[in-house]
């Protein structure tokens, strides 16, 4: 199984197997959303998120 | 299975432990006392266990041997019985604060009296399995926690185990309380014209649960302040506290993450997506899930570390099920597993 590190917390993520290009992976430990950037190799960079009024 | 009693069953945390108990899958509930509601049936004080029992209150002059007895009384009254409740069971668990701490000094000191059975203390580990597992397992006397100070404690956990703390540096707790912290007896300012809506701080600083934080951790320059706030269950608390020169972000995960793995009731709450991004005790009530998170400023090296409870449980009856659990050598989680509500 294909795995990367979250840039934000490290967390191992494991990815399915038909994971493609652009496509925007979410964190499970820490929720940020990750781009991958890159098949071969492997890549992820920290995709924007909305910013949300959340907790007000 | 193994027989227990309840000494003390009418106030809310002999009622958490006798909902806890009722659906134990090792437990038979022996007897449940009351001097109060003596013969009263035990749903007629906690209407929760309608149907879930069918026990009365017991007289407390009567107590029969158990393999396990809880003590749920005031605080000040199991230290003056203890020689006697030894010889009903060959284990005791005490939810009051009378064998917290393991220095007679220390007791006096935040208590204001003397403690009335000294011999006994060096006798009860302190009965927060997060930071004293091991010695649990191999003990016959176990002592409760106070809910603030496991609120406390469990933020401070990552980073003293990590040993990732400006030793130099003081460290401060604010913490906010639901009403059921302060038992199920009234005073005037429990009167619900005076409690209801407040944002009320009620201890600044010197609350007795600080000298538990005192024992676990030996931070001296320390200040617990004590907020109550308008909800039944809870405790969040929320620490300031300076962090060593070099700590960044990934130092902290690691921390965080390595105490959620070793504590199967630890969570880590630190989202970028959602409503609940840091921990809250909202989602917890009515569960043993202590939730933490944290902010880092690493410009100053401040970090924030948050710790979310549910005060009856965590902070009280669930923590000292959990300390039955590995007393007995059972499944810690056994009769646990309940993860809260929401939405709620």
């Amino acid at each position: 199984m294909k795995s990367v590190i979250c840039l934000e917390c490290e967390a191992e993520i494991n990815l399915d197997a038909g994971v493609e290009k652009n496509e925007i992976i979410v964190c499970p430990d820490c929720g940020v959303d990750l781009e991958i950037v890159s098949l071969d190799p492997l890549t992820v960079d920290l995709a924007p998120m909305e910013e949300e009024d959340w907790g007000e | 299975m193994i027989r227990v009693s309840i000494l003390g069953g009418s106030g809310y945390t002999g009622g958490e432990l006798i909902r806890l108990l009722s659906f134990h899958p090792q437990i038979e509930i022996h007897q449940v006392t009351s001097r109060s509601h003596l013969g009263e049936y035990v749903h007629q004080v906690h209407p929760n266990l309608r149907k879930v029992n069918s026990l009365k209150f017991s007289d407390p002059g009567q107590l029969e041997p158990v393999d396990l007895l809880f003590l749920a009384v005031p605080h000040g009254e199991a230290q003056k019985k203890m020689d006697d409740f030894a010889k009903l069971a060959p284990k005791v668990i005490d939810l009051s604060a009378d064998f917290r701490l393991q220095d007679p000094v220390l007791y006096e000191k935040w208590y204001g009296q003397m403690h009335a059975s000294p011999q006994w203390l060096s006798k009860f580990v302190y009965g927060l399995p997060e930071i004293n597992r091991e010695a649990i397992q191999h003990a016959d006397y176990v002592s409760g926690v106070g809910c603030n100070a496991t609120a406390s404690i469990l933020a401070l956990l990552p980073i003293m185990q990590a040993g990732l703390m400006d030793d130099s540096s003081p460290v401060t707790i604010e913490i906010k309380v639901g009403s059921s912290e302060g038992g199920a007896s009234v005073n005037d300012g429990s009167h619900h014209p005076e409690r209801s809506g407040v944002i009320r701080t009620f201890s600044a600083f010197g609350h007795r649960h600080t000298a538990e934080v005192v024992q676990a951790f030996g931070i001296q320059k320390l200040w617990l302040t004590m907020t109550a706030v308008d909800l039944v269950r809870g405790a969040l608390a929320t620490s300031h506290l300076q962090l060593k020169p070099g700590v960044v972000m990934k130092d902290l995960w690691k921390a965080y993450r390595a105490v959620t793995q070793e504590n199967p009731f630890l969570r880590l709450v630190n989202e970028k997506r959602g409503v609940y991004r840091v921990p809250e005790p909202k989602v917890l009530a009515g569960s043993n899930y202590a939730d933490i998170g944290f902010a880092y400023d690493q410009e100053n090296n401040h970090l924030v570390s948050i710790c979310a409870i549910d005060n009856l449980m965590k902070g009280a009856s669930g923590t000292a099920v959990q300390c039955m659990n590995l007393m007995m050598g059972w499944d810690e989680m056994a009769g646990l597993n309940f993860p809260g509500l929401h939405p709620i």
